[in-house]
């Protein structure tokens, strides 16, 4: 097989991997103040119950986006270069959110204080919910192709960007995550709120069904091949085993289901795209594979590479979820370990 | 301001940030693997609270270092879109491999550490943190690989016809002599960072706890900080050695790859037998060293560092105008707007980052040589000036690293890709025609602005939570979570929660 294909699918491979994964971490985030229920204090134990779900395995998950970055500067050097620059603004609002929910997870129990608990959730609710709505966005231009001059530079400007084909797939990618992230905690969790994440599921499932359907119709009869329509009705069946699943709280199999979601949605755009990696609109050039990849050393250099590694990532990450899968549930949450507000503020300076 | 200088500015301001919480967090990660090692071996207690007390140090650490490297991964493409059409083949291959190799890594064990404490069992969780640790060097490794790469680019040829750099041999790549000298550099400079800000704290906790005369106190001074003291102490030493010695290879090298760089350190601008080494310029440096007048100075010792004679022929440096005429007449007078391009970088900088990366080493070594005399033979110091010292020197690493970058990315002007003068001098890239075209000025002041203003709060959270977290002091009472020392089966509450 030519390498270039071979990479353009090995891409894709790495953007599922990031979106299946952050998608749920996402969902989380997403879920903060949507899923807690009860006085203040029992509150504030069911959103650490949620934090601590994904504690342990969130910056892995994101390891896959700054991989699939990476392997696209070196795969496809005029992709990367032309994408990023195209989207620069998109990105620049994704990469701060990533910013603050990395820094609120992290430092949201250093200091046992209510008002910087308030104000780390903030930062993970809207660190979670604008990267969630921006990657559909983005994913649904590269589908719909971008105006780019002879020289691959993107010249269409910032708010061609929010055409209604993007902003549907933003709400899907935001309805899919927030699906994917309730499945989790009811996947993940134990006692009241793994009910209310199970309930909140199934009515999301129908809410997704919805709108991701109506994002696959457009784009498989606007922008596709006639062979991705499997990867459209793998979607619409995987999210009706959702909704069936959810409702006989069969956890396990609605999450791979919404999993399985998130793949055939993958496989949908960047099928889309193909044989471009950016797909001319309005008489522009296009970008194709075989225009923006690499060498053939470099390719077999980085095929071989990811040959040794891809497979040992993916066996000592499974092993952490094999780790932490017990589930959690309010008893499990010990009492805050940071220090007060109070004496942070005494040893400024 | 225009596009490029934006660019720049956003690429100096965001890289050097991100390269604060980078040596820490190379540095202490093994320090912190090597504490628990010694709990796990000699099950004494105190290198169990010594690793809880700086392990949650190390963590404040790494957060800001992961949510800064994000950007850093993006902004290649981002900004510097021309720049990363032509270097791509060769420079995206080691960021891929860091991904792979030593990202994921680094956040899956770190992540069985902090939460597995009542997990695994103690070798598997002793275990990952030294694989954390390892992947932090690991990942040290291969991006310095793409820096090396464009300060002296090795492996690659020009291809004409796409107007880019294809790549040759990754071995050549990762083999790149600039490299093995730049990684042992960067990581001594990271260990040295961190032994300071160990036997920094220690020192100050030592000192603190004897001065108060308790007993119990005495005892926690004696037989806690007493040790970690002696353990930054020796990591300094050791990596303090290395940086030296490296320094002096890296210098060698610079005058065969860079010339340029070599005498704008010095601020040279006619070649000279027997350069000396100034410790104090005046005079006005950009402009030109006409007048500049150098004060005490080390007579031959730049001589050394580049050619490893002090003085003789063999000594002989060429000045920044010998470069700029040999570069002019090699490279043509390529013009940027209608001027021509000056083969020389901007002098006043590269002359004092340099200067300052070496002195700002100075005070590691007053720590390192008075902790040593103030705990010799057991004992424990109550030296207020020991404490005040430790405190004093712990930033001044952090700085000597800035300016050590500061020194290799400036002197590297106005090359981003420099030209390799001993092989593949096709391969060049000037720092003008590497920034992005289809971004307007006004975007990249806008993510410029945004990014300053959230690096600037996050910088005082993170000040505020090491500070504060450094005042707590190890822990008093921990005890041994994992599965082996519980003799029941029953579930707890999470020993680590967030
Ligand atoms: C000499 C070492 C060094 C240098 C020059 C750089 N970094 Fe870095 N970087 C590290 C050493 C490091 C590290 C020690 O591995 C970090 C710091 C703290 C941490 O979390 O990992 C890290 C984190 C880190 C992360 C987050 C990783 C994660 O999520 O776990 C990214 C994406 C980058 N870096 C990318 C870059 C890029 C693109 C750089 C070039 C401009 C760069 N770094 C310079
Ligand atoms: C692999 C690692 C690195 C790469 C690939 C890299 C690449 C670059 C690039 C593309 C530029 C823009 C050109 C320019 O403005 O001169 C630059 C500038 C700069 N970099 Fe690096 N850099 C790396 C690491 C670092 C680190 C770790 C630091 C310091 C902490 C650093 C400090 C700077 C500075 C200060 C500039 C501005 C120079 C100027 O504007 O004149 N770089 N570097
Ligand atoms: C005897 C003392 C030292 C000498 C002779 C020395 C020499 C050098 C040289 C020649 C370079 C430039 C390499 C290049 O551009 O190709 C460099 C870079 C650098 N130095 Fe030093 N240095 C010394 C001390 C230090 C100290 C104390 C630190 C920090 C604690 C430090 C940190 C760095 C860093 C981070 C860089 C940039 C990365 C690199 O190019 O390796 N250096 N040093």
């Amino acid at each position: 097989m030519d390498l270039a294909i071979l990479w353009f699918v090995i891409i894709a491979v790495l953007w599922t991997g990031y979106l299946v994964l952050e998608g749920f971490d996402f969902g989380v985030g997403m879920l903060l103040s949507i899923l807690p229920r009860g006085d203040r204090e029992h509150r504030e134990k069911e959103r650490r119950v949620l934090v601590n779900t994904i504690g342990p395995v969130w910056d892995g998950n994101e390891v896959w986006l700054l991989t699939a970055g990476g392997a696209t500067f070196a795969a496809f050097p005029e992709w990367y270069a032309t994408m990023f620059s195209g989207f620069y603004l998109p990105l620049l609002i994704i990469l701060v959110g990533l910013v603050a929910r990395g820094v609120a997870f992290e430092y949201r129990g250093k200091i046992a204080d209510p008002a910087w608990a308030r104000r780390c959730d903030l930062a993970i609710q809207a660190g979670s919910w604008i990267p969630a709505v921006m990657w559909g966005v983005a994913f649904g231009n590269l589908v719909r192709g971008l105006l780019l001059d002879e020289s691959f530079q993107y010249v269409g400007g910032f708010w061609a960007l929010l055409n209604p084909f993007a902003l549907l797939g933003g709400l899907t990618t935001a309805t899919l995550f927030l699906l994917h992230g309730a499945v989790f905690v009811a996947l993940k969790t134990d006692g009241d709120i793994r009910h209310r994440a199970a309930r909140l599921a199934s009515g999301l499932s129908v809410v997704t069904l919805v709108v991701a359907g109506g994002w696959a119709l457009w784009a498989q009869l606007a922008f596709s091949e006639p062979w991705t329509w499997i990867a459209v009705l793998v979607a619409a069946g995987s999210l009706v085993g959702v909704v069936v699943t959810t409702r006989q709280r069969r956890e396990g199999l609605a999450f791979a289901l919404s999993a399985v979601t998130i793949v055939a949605a993958v496989v949908l755009i960047f099928g889309s795209m193909f044989p471009d990696v950016i797909p001319a609109v309005d008489g522009g050039t296009s970008l194709s594979v075989a225009e923006a990849s690499s060498t053939d050393y470099t390719l077999t250099v980085m095929s071989w590479v990811a040959v040794f590694l891809t497979p040992l990532v993916i066996a000592y990450q499974a092993w952490t979820y094999w780790v932490f899968r017990r589930r959690l549930s309010t008893r499990d949450i010990p009492a805050p370990a940071g220090l007060s507000w109070q004496k942070i503020k005494d040893a400024a300076f | 301001m225009d596009a490029l200088a934006l660019a720049r500015w956003q690429f100096a301001i965001t890289t050097v940030y991100h390269f604060i919480f980078v040596p820490l967090t190379i540095g202490l990660a093994p320090i912190v693997a090597g504490m628990q090692t010694a709990w796990v071996v000699t099950k004494k207690e105190r290198w169990l609270r010594l690793t809880k007390f700086f392990g949650k140090l190390l963590l404040i650490n790494f957060a800001l270092g992961v949510v800064t490297g994000i950007w850093q991964e993006f902004q290649f493409g981002m900004a510097w879109s021309e720049y990363s059409r032509f270097v791509g083949d060769v420079f995206g291959a080691p960021l891929a491999m860091e991904a792979l190799a030593a990202f994921f890594v680094e956040s899956v064990f770190l992540g069985v550490w902090i939460f597995g404490w009542d997990r695994v069992s103690k070798k598997i969780h002793l275990a990952s943190i030294w694989l954390f640790a390892l992947a932090t060097n690991l990942s040290a490794f291969f991006i310095l690989a793409a820096n090396s790469w464009m300060q002296h680019p090795v492996g690659a040829v020009y291809n004409p016809e796409t107007g880019r750099a294809e790549m040759e041999s990754i071995w050549a790549v990762l083999t790149n002599n600039t490299l093995l000298a730049a990684f042992p550099h960067t990581i001594t400079a990271a260990f040295l960072t961190a032994g300071t800000f160990v036997a920094g704290i220690a020192a100050w906790w030592m000192v603190r706890l004897a001065r108060s005369r308790k007993p119990e106190h005495l005892e926690t001074a004696r037989t806690v900080y007493r040790p970690a003291v002696l353990v930054g102490v020796w990591v300094m030493i050791v990596a303090g050695l290395g940086v030296a010695f490296t320094g002096d290879v890296q210098g060698k090298l610079m005058y065969e790859q860079q010339p340029g760089k070599m005498s704008s350190a010095e601020a040279l601008c006619e070649g000279t037998e027997s350069a000396e080494f100034s410790i104090l310029a005046i005079g006005p440096l950009q402009a030109g060293c006409e007048d500049v007048n150098h004060v005490l100075s080390v007579p031959g010792l730049t001589s050394y560092l580049g050619t490893g004679h002090f003085s003789g022929e063999e000594s002989y440096l060429p000045g920044v105008y010998d470069v700029q005429e040999a570069y002019s007449e090699r490279y043509g007078d390529v013009t940027v707007d209608g001027e021509p391009v000056t083969y020389t970088p901007p002098l006043a900088i590269t002359y004092w980052s340099f200067r300052l990366m070496i002195g700002f080493a100075a005070f590691s070594v007053a720590l390192a040589l008075a902790a040593l005399w103030l705990t010799r033979r057991g004992r424990v110091s109550d030296n207020v000036w020991l404490g005040r010292l430790g405190i004093l020197a712990i930033p001044m690493p952090f700085l000597a690293c800035s300016f050590g970058w500061i020194f290799t990315e400036v002197g590297r002007q106005p090359w981003v890709v420099a030209p390799n003068p001993t092989g593949i001098d096709a391969v060049r890239l000037l720092t003008d025609r590497g920034v992005s075209t289809a971004v307007p000025p006004g975007m990249i002041l806008t993510s410029m602005i945004v990014l300053t203003v959230i690096y600037a709060a996050l910088a005082v959270v993170w000040y505020r939570l090491m500070h504060r977290y450094t005042i707590e002091g190890v822990p008093d009472a921990v005890r041994d979570e994992s599965p082996e020392a519980r003799d029941d089966d029953t579930d707890r509450p999470l020993s680590f929660a967030y």
